[in-house]
């Protein structure tokens, strides 16, 4: 059955109302509604998981249980979260298929209208394409494969690369990092799983797409990429889900290893509807001379907290975080960046935009660490806060710990406010109150933008431009 | 055709500012307010582009006839009103390129595209005209200006919009001799019988480069007495007392 609840317009990008649409599917694997010990063992029972993974999720999820809320330092929100009536897998199998024709009609006809497969054709290098709990489709350009690039689902890299993927798996963010990450470490399904070769440049990007279908429904995608010596890829996610009237939880963990020399950027354009809770941990290791670099756009959700993070292992290792944030009317936005500095000459650098509309919040948390006995490390922080109309909020907690002799630090915070003034001034050019507003939001994170691939760059302006007609009404 | 303001009177808060003001400018006109700080001039050019902080009370002011009160201020400008700015506003992160860019697609029917070959060729053009480097193209509106390449920089809006009325506000304030002259040129080039200007300002000098076809004097929200170019030598050999006591008596 078809459940279309609104038409859209196929011609614009990534806007809210293109996601907000969703088919009747039926699962047949469901581990029901609640968190329990069965509910994990189901979870291993349908993906056929090894013995140390049985014992690794049972371990993250007593762990998940002593754990408290972090709500002392974090929203009180999050008590709205009911772990009881969550439904934490849903698929219809676990093997992503290899060609759009054998993915299950209702799931390909939402990555067609979400325009997933005509992106592939287009610009991408490999796609992996999940809903709900696992990957859908999963494929990468046979020039690509050739070169020994592994790009699979995570179930896949460790049912077929165990060597890889045993060593590196929950090394960069131990399960009991925070309760999200203990949570996703026991129930964790579908994610990417990547290896790039020594010296192997992938040239065009590596996209997954995560979609939620169900209500009620928690999607804890795990992630994993390893770029070897002087490698280096792009990988690239998007996300929606249809608006739901209850809350709905993402909780990834994505971890990242890049090795001597190589490179490895990952870009985010989140674009959640309104009840989600996004609820996710990211975390790179750069070793010697290695860059790791969070494109991070967080556009929608009901709360999001996420602090990618670069922990730079090797000397000239670099870390970098550019991150916008959209908080919309009733929406929180709790962003930011982790770079912990463990090596000589390490570099990282911070660039946060948060926008705040309406009733939107936004928070930037940052931690940068530079040890007292390290030498000649630089780190470089600028948040910049933009305040539409006088309910917004923003607050900003930087915690920056550089001690010893050598090491520079650089901290540029401001918050501004786009003036009547500067409204009247536009509408006096003939440009209406709500393209005036779109223009200065975008003039606001323009040179972030820039730095996104052209054609992410693109849908994000006119997924700020939508946003911000919304809001003028 | 004309741009007129019939009694007007205007508020700010519980201030009245505009007091009864009647003006008109035939197309075609160059009509130039002169009066002293605080008479209501630039109040009266936001009025008439539609700021929202200002209330009017009584009157109307009308764009070829058609009342422009209640109109929103980009529909206003849509019709053929264009202000420059005494303190143009600073929008960081916006090119002056994509914003004349963008107020130039606001004028197309919806659906059409502005084309951007034509539209480059044109603003180049124009840029010329005024010594405004092309590099400038590229660079935040307003942001970090000189007072000058602000002013230069209004023109060149205005030039780019082809309003059919256009408000100067204190255009030649902050101007050195060679920026008034550029300023001056590009105003007169524009000149012609598709197109009417108010010029205020409250020094002589600008006028000697725009001569105007008709001058007014404001005094406390009024025009109080209006006379061709000799009234604007007349005020800056004499200063405004006269005025204010001859139209006391008249009163």
């Amino acid at each position: 059955m078809n459940t279309d609840t609104k038409p859209v317009k196929p011609e614009i990008g990534i806007d809210r109302s293109v996601g907000d649409f969703r088919y009747d599917v039926d699962y047949e694997y469901d581990a029901g509604i609640g968190l329990s010990e069965k509910t994990i063992e189901y979870i291993s029972n349908v993906k056929d998981d090894p013995d140390w993974v049985r014992r690794f999720r049972l371990a993250a999820y007593r762990k998940f249980q002593d754990m408290p809320m972090p709500t002392h330092w974090a929203s009180d929100d999050l008590e709205n979260i009911v772990f009881d009536n969550i439904r934490y897998y849903l698929s219809q199998g676990t093997e992503a298929k290899r060609s759009w024709d054998d993915v299950p009609e209702a799931m390909k006809k939402t990555f067609e209208r979400l325009g997933i497969p005509e992106q592939e054709r287009k610009f991408l290098a490999g796609v992996e394409a999940q809903f709900d709990s696992e990957a859908a489709y999963s494929n990468i350009k046979a020039a690509v494969g050739e070169q020994g690039v592994i790009f699979v689902g995570s179930g896949e890299g460790l049912a077929k690369h165990p060597e890889i993927f045993r060593k590196w798996f929950g090394k960069v963010i131990p399960t009991g990092d925070n309760k999200f990450s203990a949570l996703n470490s026991a129930v964790f399904s579908g994610g990417s799983f990547i290896y790039v070769p020594p010296g192997v440049k992938v040239t065009h990007p590596l996209q997954a797409y995560f979609r939620i279908n169900a209500e009620n429904f928690g999607q804890f995608e795990r992630t994993l990429i390893i770029a070897d010596e002087g490698s280096e890829v792009m990988y690239m996610e998007g996300c929606t889900a249809p608006k739901f009237e209850t809350a709905t939880l993402h909780s990834a963990v994505v971890e990242l290893v890049a090795m001597k020399g190589a490179k490895i950027q990952y870009v985010t354009v989140q674009n959640w509807s309104a009840n989600i809770f996004n609820l996710v941990t990211k975390r790179g290791l750069a070793h010697e001379e290695a860059e790791i670099k969070w494109i991070d756009c967080n556009i929608g959700s009901r709360l999001t907290m996420k602090y990618p993070g670069v922990i730079m292992k090797g000397r000239k290792a670099r870390g970098e975080v550019i991150s916008i944030a959209l908080a919309s009317d009733g929406q929180h936005q709790d962003t930011g960046a982790k770079m912990i500095h463990a090596a000589d000459e390490t570099t990282s650098n911070i660039v946060s935009k948060s926008i705040s509309v309406g009733t939107g919040r936004s928070t930037y948390r940052g931690l940068v660490h530079v040890p007292k006995h390290l030498k000649g490390c630089k780190n470089n922080t600028e948040c910049d806060a933009l305040l539409i109309n006088s309910h917004s909020r923003t607050d900003t907690y930087p915690a920056i710990s550089v001690r010893g002799q050598g090491n520079a630090c650089q901290h540029e915070a401001s918050v501004s406010q786009i003036s009547e003034e500067q409204i009247f001034y536009m509408q006096q050019r003939g440009i209406s109150k709500a393209a005036a507003m779109s223009l200065s939001v975008n003039g606001f994170v323009n040179d972030l933008v820039q730095q996104f691939p052209m054609e992410y760059s693109v849908e994000l302006k006119r997924l700020i431009e939508l946003e911000m007609e919304g809001s003028v009404g | 055709m004309s741009l007129a303001i019939q009694n007007l009177h205007a508020n700010i808060g519980d201030k009245e500012i505009l007091k009864g003001l009647n003006l008109e400018i035939p197309k075609g006109e160059v009509h130039a307010i002169m009066g002293k700080n605080g008479s209501g001039k630039s109040t009266l050019a936001k009025i008439m582009a539609g700021h929202p902080a200002y209330e009017v009370t009584a009157g109307d002011v009308q764009l070829d006839g058609t009342t422009l009160l209640g109109i929103e201020p980009d529909v206003r400008s849509r019709m053929g009103l264009f202000l420059a700015f005494q303190y143009p506003m600073e929008i960081p992160g916006v090119t002056i390129a994509n914003f004349l860019r963008a107020a130039q697609q606001a004028r197309l029917v919806e659906g059409e595209e502005l084309e951007a070959v034509a539209y480059y060729k044109d603003l180049y053009a124009k840029m010329d005209a005024l010594k405004i480097d092309r590099a400038f193209t590229s660079r935040s509106v307003n942001e970090g200006f000189s007072g000058g390449e602000k002013k230069r920089c209004e023109i060149l809006q205005m030039a780019m919009l082809n309003p059919s009325y256009a408000v100067l506000d204190e255009t030649d304030s902050g101007l050195d001799i060679d920026a008034l002259k550029i300023v001056s040129d590009g105003v007169n080039a524009l000149r012609g019988p598709d197109r009417g200007f108010l010029v205020i300002t409250h020094y002589q000098r600008l006028l000697d480069y725009i001569v105007p076809d008709v001058v007014h004097v404001m005094v406390d929200g009024r025009i109080v007495m209006s006379g061709d170019k000799d009234l604007a030598l007349k005020l800056e050999a004499e200063g405004y007392d006269w005025v204010e006591k001859e139209t006391a008596v008249a009163a």
